[in-house]
Parts: structure tokens; sequence; C-alpha cells
């Protein structure tokens, strides 16, 4: 378990870890004992970035207090786990079921049987990268990416699951759609999702 | 209440912006120029962070449906009210009804102007600012908006005139190299010539072109979190800086960062200016 502390500007340090999990571990770590005057925890695919308040602490000073964290092994235990309801009538449903071998079922049973963890977020307020427990649905991104993916698509790309939190442009292949409002900024928290938070989809009917 | 006459090429409304939601992938947003935000609400007796409006390029034009004090900083334009010329970076008295015109911006690029009272549009997530990458704020005003506007807290400033300090000529960004400084073969190449800014630059960055900077590592970077000031390098080498509606995480390299102090300064060069780095 190695930690590499990289510089960032004069108010910012980037942690690089080994993998994702450590990348959660720490995360948890800081989220529950946060260093005085960091300001932002930013996790991503293998590091954790950390913003502080200049006028309150020093770059120096949360560098040390995060050497000082004692990892423990895996990802945070206790996390709270979000239900997503997706129906499976996703237009890349049967291109995913051909390039992963499993088939149109195949890839709904891998989505809905593991558990997802909200690894970071990114692209759009709300949106969370999602990685699962196994690489069956590793697929790459579309070749040619929609101009028009609506809120609640369901995808896939690379080793990440997400749901678009509006409609925004995509190159993510669509498994399906929920009807759960994953960002609504009049709700505190705005966001369904936040690192380290667990999700489990289940497939319902089309209404 | 204000009604916008004539919105110009982009015209936004911007406080200091909606810090510490980064992990929920919101960007920070804000005035651009926040010295000059700062500036105009001080002028007009407005606490800091009171919402005031971001003019690109200036050629904005309201009325004001009640008397009111208003101030412009940041890029310098010609104000009138009612017609007459009114001064630059001062509190100005306008009376009710009166429209307030904006000129086309002479040095810089972004006009700040601040209304007693503030313009009073509801908050999203702490913040009245448009967030041109992720569509959180007031969307950009259009000809004919009506804005509501709060109530004046503070007394306008004595002062007669406040000088202010958009650059002119060759522009130097202090930064610091890193965190992605070893993803280059040598990092200070980015020290070494001017680049010049892009026209495509935006809120989000401002986009650099000149010598193209070389990668020693040509993997795929997985996405990491991204802080105000840094100079990411996509593809093609040409950095870019990014600014206040910069994403939260992104996948390219980041060679430096530029002092948060001289961003204000990168946010009023014009497409055309040049621009050198130096090591903080």
């Amino acid at each position: 378990m190695s930690m590499r502390f990289l510089p960032c500007g004069d108010s910012a340090v980037l942690v690089e870890l080994d993998d994702l999990d450590a990348v959660l571990a720490l995360h948890a770590e800081l989220v529950g004992d946060t260093p005085p005057g960091v300001v932002d925890l930013v996790p991503a695919a293998r590091t954790l970035l950390l913003r502080v308040d200049s006028r309150q602490t020093g770059v120096d000073a949360v560098t040390r207090a995060v050497a000082a964290v004692r990892l423990g092994t895996g990802r945070q235990r206790e996390a709270r786990t979000v239900e997503i309801p997706v129906i499976y009538d996703g237009e890349d449903l049967y291109e995913v079921g051909r390039l992963t071998g499993l088939g149109e079922r195949g890839v709904v049973a891998a989505h809905t049987g593991q558990t997802w963890t909200v690894a970071f977020a990114g692209f759009a307020p709300g949106f969370g990268y999602l990685v699962g427990e196994d690489d069956r649905l590793h697929v790459p991104r579309r070749a040619n990416p929609r101009t028009r993916v609506p809120a609640g698509a369901v995808g896939l790309a690379g080793e990440f699951s997400g749901i678009y939190p509006r409609e925004s442009p995509g190159g993510w292949q669509l498994l399906g759609r929920t009807h759960r409002r994953m960002w609504d900024p009049q709700r505190n928290p705005p966001s369904l999702l936040a690192p380290g938070i667990r999700v489990r989809f289940v497939e319902v009917p089309a209404r | 209440m204000i009604t916008v006459v004539r919105a110009g090429p982009l015209t936004t409304v911007q406080d200091l912006g909606r810090p510490g939601w980064a992990h929920l992938g919101v960007p920070v947003s804000g005035a651009l120029d926040a010295p000059a935000l700062r500036l105009a609400n001080r002028l007009v007796g407005n606490p800091d962070g009171t919402a005031g409006l971001e003019i690109t390029a200036g050629r904005y034009a309201m009325s004001v449906a009640r008397a009111a004090t208003v101030a412009l900083t940041g890029a310098d334009a010609g104000l009138t009210v009612a017609g007459r010329p009114a001064p630059f970076g001062a509190p100005v008295a306008v009376p009710n009804g009166a429209t307030v015109e904006v000129g086309p911006a002479r040095h810089g690029v972004r006009s700040y102007l601040a209304i007693a009272g503030g313009v009073d549009v509801p908050a999203v997530l702490g913040s009245r600012s448009t967030d041109t990458l992720s569509g959180l704020g007031p969307k950009r005003l259009c000809d004919g908006d009506e804005l509501p506007l709060g109530e004046p807290t503070g007394e306008p400033s004595g002062v007669d005139f406040v000088p202010t300090s958009v650059p002119r000529g060759d522009l130097v960004l202090r930064v610091r190299l890193g965190p992605r400084d070893d993803w280059f073969t040598d990092p200070t190449e980015l020290l070494t010539e001017a680049y010049t800014v892009d026209v495509n630059s935006n809120r989000v960055g401002a986009r650099l072109t000149g010598r193209p900077l070389t990668r020693a590592v040509t993997d795929e970077l997985p996405s990491e979190g991204i802080v105000l000031g840094a100079v990411q390098v996509p593809a093609n080498g040409q950095p870019l800086v990014f600014l206040a509606d910069h994403p939260t995480t992104g996948g390219y390299p980041v060679i430096g960062v530029v002092d948060e102090a001289d961003l204000p300064l990168l946010a009023q060069a014009r497409p055309g200016d040049r621009v050198r780095f130096r090591l903080s």
C-alpha cells in the first residue's frame, strides 16, 4: 500500500494510490476524519485530490496528516446502499450481449447480480462512475457517441457503469433507463450518488 | 427589477461561485475576474458575495425599474446612464426607469456590473452563478429578460475613482509544475516560448496555441481531480488553462497549475494576446 503525493498548485495535493480500492479506503477515512482546512475531497480512479483553504492550513500540514492515516483493507464496510430500478430496454443491450458473450439476458443478470460502488463523480453533476465486482461487463465506449442521451439512461463504458443525471451527449453503451431522479439541486444532498455509496440495480417491467 | 434591453455576446449572473461540491461533479463557477466583481460590489455597498453581471466583451443594455446605484469594473468599457457618460470604476446613481448601457470592451474581455442590492435570482447550492458547463444557476441573459433585485444593505462607497488593472501586452502567468509534469519529455518547454490565447477560450478554460508540448508517457491517464488553474495538455499538445467552469475531473495530464492570483489576468486576455509562463 503506497501513497505518492503529487504537487497540484499552491492549495491542493494529489494523492496517487495503488488502485481504486485504496482510493475508496483513504476517501472513507478522510470523510470520517477530515484534516482541518481541507475544503474538497475529490476521489478518482487512482487518485484522491485534496484542496485546502490556504488561510487555514498549508499543503505540507495536510500531506503529513494524510501520510499518517492507516488504511484498513478493502472498501468501506458500512456504506449506504441505493437501489436503482431499471427497465432494461436500452439501444445497446444487444451489442453489449454480443461483445461480452453473455447475451441480452445474461447482461441483465450480470448487471443486477452484483453490488456496484460509486468510485467518483464527474462528467456532470450527480454522475457517478460505478465499479462492479468483476470484469464480465467491461466493454469499450461506442465508436460513435450519441448527440443526445436521455436523463435516466443506464450505461456501460470501460470498467464503469453509470446513470445519466440529465439529457446530454454521450458515448456509453446503453442498457436501459431508470425513473429515479439522480440529481435535484433542491434536494439535500442534491445527488442520489456520492463516492463510496453502494448501488444495486433491480430490473422492473416497462410501464 | 432590471429588464435586459440588449444582452450582448454573453452576459451571465455571477457571484463567488459554489465551492465544496466537486466530489459530486459540480464545478466551482463564479466570476472569472473575482477581484473585479468584489470591487464593483464594494463600490455600490454590497457584501462581497453579492451576485452581479459578468458582461463578456461589452455591448450590454438594461433598464432599472427603481432608483439604484451601479458600478462597472473589470474590462474597461464606456458606461452611459440615460444616455449620459458615467465614470468607470466608480459608484453611479441611476434614476428610476433609466437605461444603463455598457459599450464595447476597450481593454480586457469581462466587465462586471454591480447593482446595489444585487441580482436576486434563486440560489442553487448556495450560489446564483451561471455555470456554463453543467447548466446550474440562471440561464445566460437574453434580450427582454427581467431579473429581480435585492434590497440594498449598505451605503455606496464614497470614493471618486478606483484604478483598475486589466493587463495590456504580454501576460506572464506564474505556474507550479505538477502533478503530471513527469508525463512530458521536458516540462520546462512550457516556460520557453510565448503562447497565443485562442478564440475558442471560454468560461471553462483559456485555450492556448503555440509550440506543442511533447509527451514522454503516451498511456491513457485514468481520470483524476482537477483544480482551478490546472494546465491540461490534450492529445494535440496545446495547453488549456482551466477557469471557473472547469470539469471536476479529467483524463489528460496536467503539466502544472497557474497561481490562483494570476487567473483574473488570464480571464481578461483576449484572443490573440500572448501569454508566457514562469515558475512561481
